[in-house]
């Protein structure tokens, strides 16, 4: 319980010093925001004023705790160049990007698992050359690659699915499911390989452990040994391998989510940058590190978790 | 002479056989570096019965293709390996016939195991119970409740603490003893035909072998299985075992009834075996200047309250061998860290050849460093594999003494003259060494730096018994020669006797018993001295009884 404690009070103290980078990130950026919102043709005048309006004056550090205090409280900021509440506008397409990702996963690891269980059992055959092939294809195929294959197939030859993955509020649950079949697809076979392969090679190593042959002499099936007595042991690096993947579906995504112009947070995050939407980009970039440490703490957790040395102490 | 070696030993005419190997030969594909793969042959025309309820020692060094018998009753290879000919008969039926499905029939059901190495025979991730019971189930042969009841009456049978409750613990939860004598009770609880016992003493300290040896004869007594016991310990399987199997490189030596093979060996190598360790070595006196004075030492891990080492003092002398004794975790190696400097005493001081050593090892001069030298139980993981003999050798002479070129090769080549190998291994790599060697080529290293102690820690302990001797006799010769002292750590009493001037006797980091040797193994003994040294077994039939008799005794207040 301590250990958990400590991995998790590790996790806030990594998640302040990320806020701390993101904002000292954007504040060594080259150019002024006031000038790029009013364009060169500002006035000094208008540029000062909206400066002013902006709190940009402010001493950095001022800024800083201004902006964490906010975020802390559920208040994001201000999008400085729709002038939206960046919390209200974000909400939505985070829950998207989270739709997107929790589907995608639900279908990945019990696969990538099974088919690195597969591997394992079959090993050296063609079921298992057959199986890392495919996954390294998948993995070696840029995503931007697989879906616009993707689209070509099913969305304009077959029209299985819409090319362009349009959700809204108040869409039926199967409608939803339909249109992020394809960008799911997608990132499933980015995503797979690495967690199959990573399986395999967690349980080959346990599988030369000499309680393996102690299980092969009790007379156990090939896929029982494999189950039982290999599975259990090589969880913490498949959940550490699992939760890096799965902080890929939803940090990873801007470029599936621009190909299928899905509504998400990579799209969000694509736009601001364009227009130079500091306040945007730090909002985004800090629910990413708080979603990507999270999932390793949950990863450090599992693994705890799955040690009966740190469970059931002598 | 008669050759004996193919015969059966005597056995009553009625015996019902229960597992019978004729002209067994197994064979390994290896992979030697930068050469095409090539089968070479482990076991070779071996043929061996079994009858049904007795107990058949198969004795060797490593590498006689012991253990790879032991498995091909189970239609097992290890790592690759292929039973190419000969037949086994279980039960009246060739198990080679069967297949795969065929073995998994027979493994944990006919025919059970029982590893070395308890700890990392079972899986971390279960409760003990779970495994025990596991066979049983698979094979169907009980309901998990009478499973359950079966191995809790095991336990109790193998005097297991807490039969009840034990099996709910994790392994790692369970000391190693207590794991060797759960894991008997896992082989034992399928009811099976036979079991085979591979080395299941040999990871243990004396202290508790011979508790799980009583346990195990007992419990192979009361269920009527028979065994295969595999060992390089013929003292312990001649408390065992009905009959004997000397194997040397594959092949068989010599097969007799218990008493025959350890009192009238028929051949050479078995008659090797059965009188190694008979190395005289008359004790040297102390001096009045001893080289190593160790006062008082005190030492902790981490700043932990929990003291490694108490109070310890112990001397060394120049040119003798002090050899300090003790089970595992009593604080032996503790002892040599502190003194080399890895470990910084707490409390204490340690006098070098006059002078106060600093008691960290970053503080101490190249001449300290120099002067006291290290040997380690695993040769082969205290060498790079990657630098050849010379190279390895060839180090401190750099370092040390700034020795380059043709003048470094000479007195590589001179150093491996002293430990008997010769210039031919100067190319050699690590891997292409026995292990004898490999702890030869250590010496070596040692010597190199021309110390005036060498701590050698349990250096003969992974060998063969008789490659061990040749090291103990290199050692002892090597010490006259150089006149360097040792500091031998070892948990093997035989092996004290060979070569120690004067005995610490370490318990849980204090030294119980110290001087030299013949007072400290002369009676009158304190408690722990004597029960260290009436648990070595002797290659004597009955010892074993006559030990735990002692002991019963003991504990009822004689």
């Amino acid at each position: 319980m301590k250990l958990i404690a400590q991995r998790i009070a590790l996790g806030v103290l990594l998640l302040l010093a990320v806020s701390v980078l993101i904002f000292a990130g954007t504040e060594i950026l080259p150019g002024d925001v006031a000038a790029s919102i009013l364009g060169q043709a500002a006035t000094p005048q208008a540029l000062a004023n909206l400066r002013e309006e902006l709190g940009l004056n402010d001493p950095a550090i001022v800024r800083y705790f201004n902006w964490l205090g906010g975020v802390l409280t559920g208040d994001l900021g201000t999008a400085l160049t729709t002038r939206q509440d960046i919390a209200t506008t974000l909400m939505p397409r985070l829950w998207n990007t989270l739709f997107l990702a929790f589907w995608t996963a639900a279908v990945a690891v019990p696969l990538a698992v099974i088919l690195g269980l597969l591997a394992v059992r079959y090993r050296s055959g063609p079921i298992d050359k057959a199986i890392s092939g495919f996954a390294l294809a998948s993995t070696s195929l840029p995503e931007f690659f697989i879906g616009y294959l993707l689209i070509l197939f099913f969305a304009v030859k077959l029209q299985w699915f819409p090319s362009i993955s349009t959700v809204y509020d108040g869409m039926p649950f199967w409608q939803k499911i339909q249109a992020i079949v394809l960008p799911g697809t997608a990132l499933l076979l980015v995503v797979l390989a690495h967690m199959m392969r990573m399986t395999r090679a967690a349980i080959l190593n346990v599988m030369q452990s000499a309680y393996i042959e102690t299980a092969e002499l009790k007379g156990l099936s090939q896929f029982d040994i494999i189950r039982k007595h290999a599975f259990p042991n090589a969880i913490a690096p498949i959940v550490n391998v699992v939760m890096l993947n799965l902080a890929f579906l939803v940090v990873g995504v801007v470029v599936v989510e621009v190909i299928f112009v899905y509504p998400g947070m990579g799209q969000y995050l694509v736009d601001h940058v364009a227009k130079r939407d500091v306040p945007v980009v730090q909002a985004v970039g800090l629910i990413f590190a708080a979603v990507y440490i999270s999932l390793n703490i949950v990863a450090d957790i599992a693994a705890i978790l799955a040690n009966p040395r740190l469970r059931h102490p002598r | 002479m008669v050759d004996t070696a193919e015969s059966v030993p005597p056995r009553p005419a009625d015996a019902e056989l229960l597992l019978e190997i004729r002209n067994l030969r197994i064979e390994a594909r290896v992979y030697p570096p930068g050469e095409d793969p090539r089968d070479v042959t482990i076991v070779d025309d071996v043929s061996l019965s079994l009858p049904k309820g007795k107990v058949l020692g198969l004795i060797g060094e490593s590498g006689a293709g012991k253990s790879t018998i032991g498995l091909s009753a189970m239609g097992y290879g290890r790592g690759g390996v292929r039973i190419t000919g000969g037949e086994v008969v279980l039960n009246g039926r060739d198990i080679m016939k069967g297949g795969i499905r065929g073995f998994r029939k027979l493994r944990g059901r006919e025919v059970c195991y029982v590893a070395q190495s308890a700890a990392a025979a079972f899986n971390p991730a279960h409760k003990l119970m779970d495994q025990v019971v596991e066979a049983a189930l698979v094979h169907g042969t009980a309901t998990r409740a009478e499973a359950e009841r079966r191995a809790k009456a095991l336990f109790k049978k193998l005097s297991l603490p807490n039969p009840d409750t034990i099996g709910d613990r994790y392994p790692h939860q369970v000391s190693g003893g207590q794991l060797q004598r759960v894991m008997t009770a896992m082989a034992l609880c399928s009811e099976p035909d036979m079991i085979v016992f591979d080395e299941p003493t040999t990871a243990l300290d004396v202290t508790t072998q011979i508790d799980v040896l009583a346990a195990i004869k007992d419990a192979i007594r009361d269920t009527g299985v028979a065994a295969l016991y595999i060992t390089h310990d013929l003292a312990v399987v001649a408390q065992i075992a009905d009959e004997i199997m000397v194997l040397r490189h594959g092949k068989l030596v010599e097969w007799g009834g218990t008493r025959q093979i350890i009192k009238e060996p028929r051949k050479e190598y078995t008659n090797a075996l059965v009188s190694v360790h008979h190395i005289e070595h008359v004790e040297q006196a102390p001096t009045p200047a001893p080289l190593l004075k160790v006062e008082n030492v005190t030492a902790a891990y981490g700043g932990s309250d929990v003291k490694v080492l108490k109070d310890v003092s112990v001397d060394i002398h120049p040119g003798q061998t002090l050899a300090v004794v003790g089970e595992s975790g009593s604080g032996k190696s503790t002892l040599a860290r502190a003194i080399t400097g890895l470990l910084p005493p707490e409390e204490g001081t340690i006098t070098f050849d006059g002078r106060v050593l600093a008691n960290a090892l970053h503080d101490r001069t190249r001449n300290d460093l120099r002067e006291l030298q290290m040997i380690y139980q695993m040769a082969d993981v205290a060498m790079n594999p990657r630098q050849t003999v010379g190279t390895i050798i060839g180090r401190p002479l750099e370092f040390y003494f700034n020795l380059r070129g043709r003048e470094r090769d000479a007195r590589v080549a001179d150093l491996l003259e002293k430990i008997e190998m010769g210039k031919g291994f100067i190319d050699r790599y690590p891997a292409e060494l026995s292990g004898g060697q490999k702890q030869r080529v250590c010496i070596a290293r040692a010597l190199a730096a021309d110390p005036k102690l060498i701590i050698c820690d349990e250096v003969t302990s992974a060998l063969d018994p008789l490659v061990a001797n040749g090291i103990l006799k290199l050692l002892l010769g090597l010490q006259k020669e150089e006149n360097v002292a040792y500091l031998f750590i070892t948990h093997d009493l035989a092996t004290v006797k060979s070569i120690a001037d004067s005995i610490a006797v370490m318990y849980r980091g204090e030294v119980v018993r110290y001087g030299p040797k013949t007072q400290v193994l002369s009676p009158p003994f304190d408690d722990y001295t004597d029960l260290l040294l009436r648990s070595v077994p002797e290659m004597e039939l009955g010892w074993l009884e006559k030990a735990i008799a002692g002991r019963r005794m003991e504990s009822a207040g004689n």
